[in-house]
């Protein structure tokens, strides 16, 4: 079972597509929603874990592509800005996914953008602005 | 075996001292019990990197051609306003002023994106700051106004002057209500899901010295990268809070007022800070070093996160009334452990405190110390301790009854009402 969470980026012309439903049925994907917004241009962007046979996902994946829809990994959404970060761990109580997490005993902050849902609670809780969302 | 600061001092010189920081000497006490190490260690050296909102710097800025008074007049830096009631070109900046033209929470949660301790960031990172003054002109500073670059290095004086740092212990702080707040602990959220703390706990200066015996007027520190000084106890300073049988006090007690040269700290140790819904503040970095002066010294420096215990207090009804009730003790090791459990409940815990750079602050003035950079100054003056008679009082409110009294004819002691 392979799992990717992705940023699907749909143009105008593609928002009222039933592509996850595409994505379920034909490829028979589980597709869990993290998160979903429609810019005021009409684009869209649906954040997305989706679950699957390693193989069924690349066709998945290639079907995206083939219908025009930009995807991203996830990872790429969220940054922390190192040289801002003083590793106080205030973030990481706040942090729903466990992407931000404390080492112990050494008590240093890390940030795994892999578990990152992109929720955005970081930002906020950070009083130095180390966590920047490119979404 | 009783070592004194001079014999430590000589040592440095020679490059013989023993320096561990207060997180490694808990382990070497350990192994080789209190006696046998007192004898080898000279210095066990502490830290502590945390918002500290009694904090600011005053600077002389050079007197412009020709003159101008900025005392008495009005001026901002990068649109902060800086205090000016003192001579002419001699100003000082706190960390939580704002821009005036900053909404504050009044699109609730504020941001607070920028504010003085902001400016003392960028100042120290060596970046051109806009000054902006009005004055009102007199006949030796004839010059009102002025708008120019500034940077630190053009200044005569730049002093970081802290009235209250490194608090010896520190609430920790949950939220009963059914609505998020944001505080000067952070965000905390509702039905007490999460909790917030605010100290390095076994590496705090303060913990290490409950009774402040080595540490007073004069201490030299590692004070936002540079070297400092301990100018005295600070604002709030509570020696007669209620101890452990370690010395330790459960709850906020012992503060230090410290400053030191502006020029040589780093942006690295200084840094503004942003609470949501709360304000801006400046992170200090202050490492203390102690003198291991005989083994009674030493067990208090080794003191370990299991025996430091903190209150749990409410930050929706009890902190905000000042009602000083406490939901239970936890210990460090709890707090830092991520969770803890309050009346039965278990809670998520975050620092404010970076225990992580609390601990490179004290490898660096273990560093410095063993390089002979650094010598260990004898205090002058001990703070106040426990025998000081300390009280830590509320303000007594005496309000004003005829508010319509002008204020000019108050201070002439005239009665309105005649
Ligand atoms: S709250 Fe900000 S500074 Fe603190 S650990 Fe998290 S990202 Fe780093
Ligand atoms: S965006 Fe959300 S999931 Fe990602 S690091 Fe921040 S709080 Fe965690």
């Amino acid at each position: 079972m392979a799992v990717k969470r992705l940023i699907l980026n749909f143009p105008a012309h593609l928002v009222d597509q039933p592509v996850t439903y595409k994505l379920i049925k034909k490829f028979d994907l589980r597709v869990n929603i993290l998160r979903a917004r429609i810019t005021p241009r009409e684009e869209g962007k649906l954040m997305v874990e989706i679950s699957g046979k390693k193989s069924k996902l690349e066709a998945g994946l290639r079907y995206l592509a083939e219908l025009g829809l930009a995807v991203q990994s996830l990872a790429q959404e969220v940054n922390r800005r190192q040289e801002r970060c003083i590793e106080c761990g205030a973030c990481v109580s706040i942090c729903p996914s466990g992407a931000l997490a404390v080492e112990r005993p050494t008590m240093h902050v890390s940030f795994f953008g892999d578990k990152c849902i992109a929720c955005e609670l970081c930002v906020p809780a950070c009083p130095y602005k180390a966590m920047e969302i490119l979404f | 075996m009783a070592k004194t600061i001079r014999e430590i001092n000589e040592k440095i010189k020679h490059g013989k001292a023993v320096v561990v920081d207060a997180e490694e000497v808990i382990e070497m006490v350990r192994q080789k019990g209190i006696k046998q190490a007192a004898t080898e260690v000279d210095v066990v050296t502490t830290g502590t990197f945390a918002p500290m909102c009694s904090s600011g710097a005053y600077f002389n800025t050079g007197h412009s051609r020709p003159r101008i008074k900025l005392g008495g007049g009005r001026v901002t830096l990068n649109d902060v306003p800086a205090y000016t009631g003192f001579a002419a070109v001699d100003l000082f900046l706190g960390s939580t002023a704002l821009p005036e033209d900053d909404p504050r929470n009044r699109i609730y949660p504020g941001k607070f994106a920028y504010g003085g301790a902001h400016v003392i960031e960028d100042l120290v990172a060596g970046k051109d700051v806009r000054l902006v003054a009005q004055a009102y002109g007199t006949d030796c500073y004839p010059r009102r106004g002025l708008d120019s670059w500034i940077r630190l290095e053009d200044m005569n004086e730049a002093v970081l002057f802290n009235m209250r740092n490194a608090y010896q212990n520190y609430n920790v702080a949950v939220n009963l209500s059914d609505r998020v707040i944001h505080t000067y602990m952070g965000l905390l959220q509702p039905g007490m899901r999460n909790a917030t703390y605010c100290s390095a706990g076994q590496l705090s200066p303060l913990m290490n010295d409950p009774y402040y015996r080595t540490i007073g007027m004069g201490t030299a520190i590692f004070l936002g990268g540079g070297v400092g000084y301990i100018v005295g106890s600070g604002t709030q300073h509570n020696p007669t809070v209620p101890r452990g049988e370690n010395g330790v006090p459960r709850m906020g007690a012992g503060t230090l007022c410290v400053m030191g040269n502006l020029k040589q700290m780093s942006s690295r140790w200084l840094r503004g800070a942003s609470f949501t819904g709360y304000g801006t503040t400046l992170a200090v970095g202050i490492g203390v070093p102690i003198p291991i002066l005989d083994e009674e010294v030493l067990r208090f420096a080794s003191v370990q996160d299991a025996d430091i215990f903190a209150q749990v207090v409410d930050y929706s009804e009890a902190y905000p009334n000042c009602n000083p009730i406490s939901l239970g003790e936890v210990s460090y090791a709890q707090l830092k452990s991520g969770s803890i459990s309050v009346r039965g409940k278990k809670v998520k815990t975050a620092g404010l405190s970076s225990y992580a750079r609390a601990k490179e602050i004290a490898t660096i003035l273990r560093e410095w110390i063993l390089n002979g950079r650094f010598f260990l100054t004898e205090s002058s003056v001990s703070l106040p301790s426990v025998d000081s008679g300390i009280q830590f009082r509320p303000l007594t409110e005496r309000p004003v009854q005829n508010r319509a009294t002008p204020m000019g004819l108050q201070r002439l002691g005239v009665d309105s009402s005649i």
